[in-house]
């Protein structure tokens, strides 16, 4: 198919499309006037019976914990999907493609940005430790935490080069963290039912409101998603510098 | 009484859409997927919102004050996640694509693999 065919096939099917759209959402409250029961009610119950102030962190690791492991695997297979394809494989072909921009020099960071990412670099790790223990209390927890996380390795690739970096960021610290966070959650919902409740019940003393305590086993969880999380982007980022040093060797 | 974020989500759809049919390069197909889906955070967030109530963090404000539907909050929490690594797996499938054939353009590559 060529581009101009594909291009008058999708100006027709776009007009279906935004049809279809515009049935959907016309069916739909006016933004701002929706109603949901079920929004209303965790919002009920989320601190009484919770004892958690983020009412999202409760609906992603209290009420419905069970589905978020699910896509706490989805980070998982996919950061190994990384992994596998970036490793280099015995009939790859080596290099054999033209660079399309040969001559070009890399210009070295400069000091400014050197400098600054020097100076985020522990901020950045305390701001990250922050918030994946204070998501029960205010907006954030594992995912967030651990995104944050996972950037201080990148900063300090910024400000130093490789080397300091593989220092830093030891392969196997970086899987093991990953591998343990991802287990953590399944041990946390198995501690539960071996407690004698169902999987991932709350069964911990749920803490005084607006604590790091707070939300029974919710912390815990956090702190397995953080380590994953941040252990998971870091190795997918381990994974394409390496990529690229390979490159530049060859 | 608005229409307009609905709009603009199904607007961001088709316009990441166009993206990809039209694109010349991997690495650009993959930026207006991430377009694709930004559509979905856009129609999450104007679904749960709700005019005059606060966010749904009751840290410092009393349990019982109105607040918006945290539900598809915490799906779009989870939605963005999801996009990161789908992006990072899709970039890594290019490098791979990029070092077997030599090209980015989805256009030559179908010449290539025939």
């Amino acid at each position: 198919m060529t581009r101009r065919v594909r291009r008058i096939f999708f100006l027709f099917s776009s007009v279906a499309l935004g049809w279809v759209f515009f049935l959907a959402y016309s069916s739909l409250a006016p933004f701002g006037y929706g109603e949901s029961k079920y929004g209303d009610m965790v919002n009920a119950i989320t601190v009484p019976e919770r004892h958690i102030t983020d009412a999202v962190t409760a609906v992603n690791f209290d009420i419905r914990g069970f589905d978020t492991l699910g896509e706490e695997f989805i980070l998982f297979t996919s950061v190994i999907g990384v992994v596998l394809l970036m490793r280099r494989q015995k009939d790859e072909p080596a290099g054999d493609h033209e660079d399309q921009a040969s001559g070009r020099v890399v210009p070295p960071a400069s000091d400014a940005v050197r400098v600054i990412s020097l100076l985020l670099i522990a901020p950045t790790v305390l701001f990250g430790v922050y918030v994946v223990t204070h998501g029960q209390v205010t907006p954030g927890g594992g995912f967030q935490g651990g995104v944050i996380l996972s950037t201080a390795p990148l900063l300090l690739y910024l400000c130093a080069d490789y080397t300091q970096f593989r220092r830093a960021v030891p392969r196997r610290l970086v899987e093991a963290s990953e591998a343990f966070g991802a287990a953590a959650y399944i041990l946390i919902g198995g501690a539960c039912v071996a407690l004698g409740g169902l999987f991932l019940q709350n069964l911990l003393p749920l803490g005084k409101n607006g604590t790091i305590t707070a939300g029974g086993i919710v912390p815990f969880i956090d702190l397995g998603v953080g380590l994953e999380v941040s252990g998971g982007l870091s190795l997918a980022l381990l994974a394409y510098l390496e990529e690229l040093l390979e490159e530049k060797e060859q | 009484m608005s229409y307009l974020p609905y709009g603009i989500a199904a607007w961001l759809f088709l316009v990441g859409l166009y993206g990809v049919i039209s694109s010349r390069n991997l690495i650009h197909l993959v930026i207006c997927l991430g377009v694709i889906q930004s559509s979905s955070y856009v129609l999450l967030l104007s679904i749960g919102y709700r005019a005059g109530r606060v966010a749904p963090i009751f840290v410092d404000i009393p349990a019982n004050t109105p607040a918006v539907d945290p539900i598809v909050q915490a799906l779009m929490l989870t939605d963005i996640v999801v996009e990161v690594t789908v992006v990072a797996l899709l970039l890594s499938l290019a490098v791979q694509i990029h070092k077997r054939h030599g090209t980015l353009n989805p256009d030559r590559l179908t010449k290539v693999s025939g």
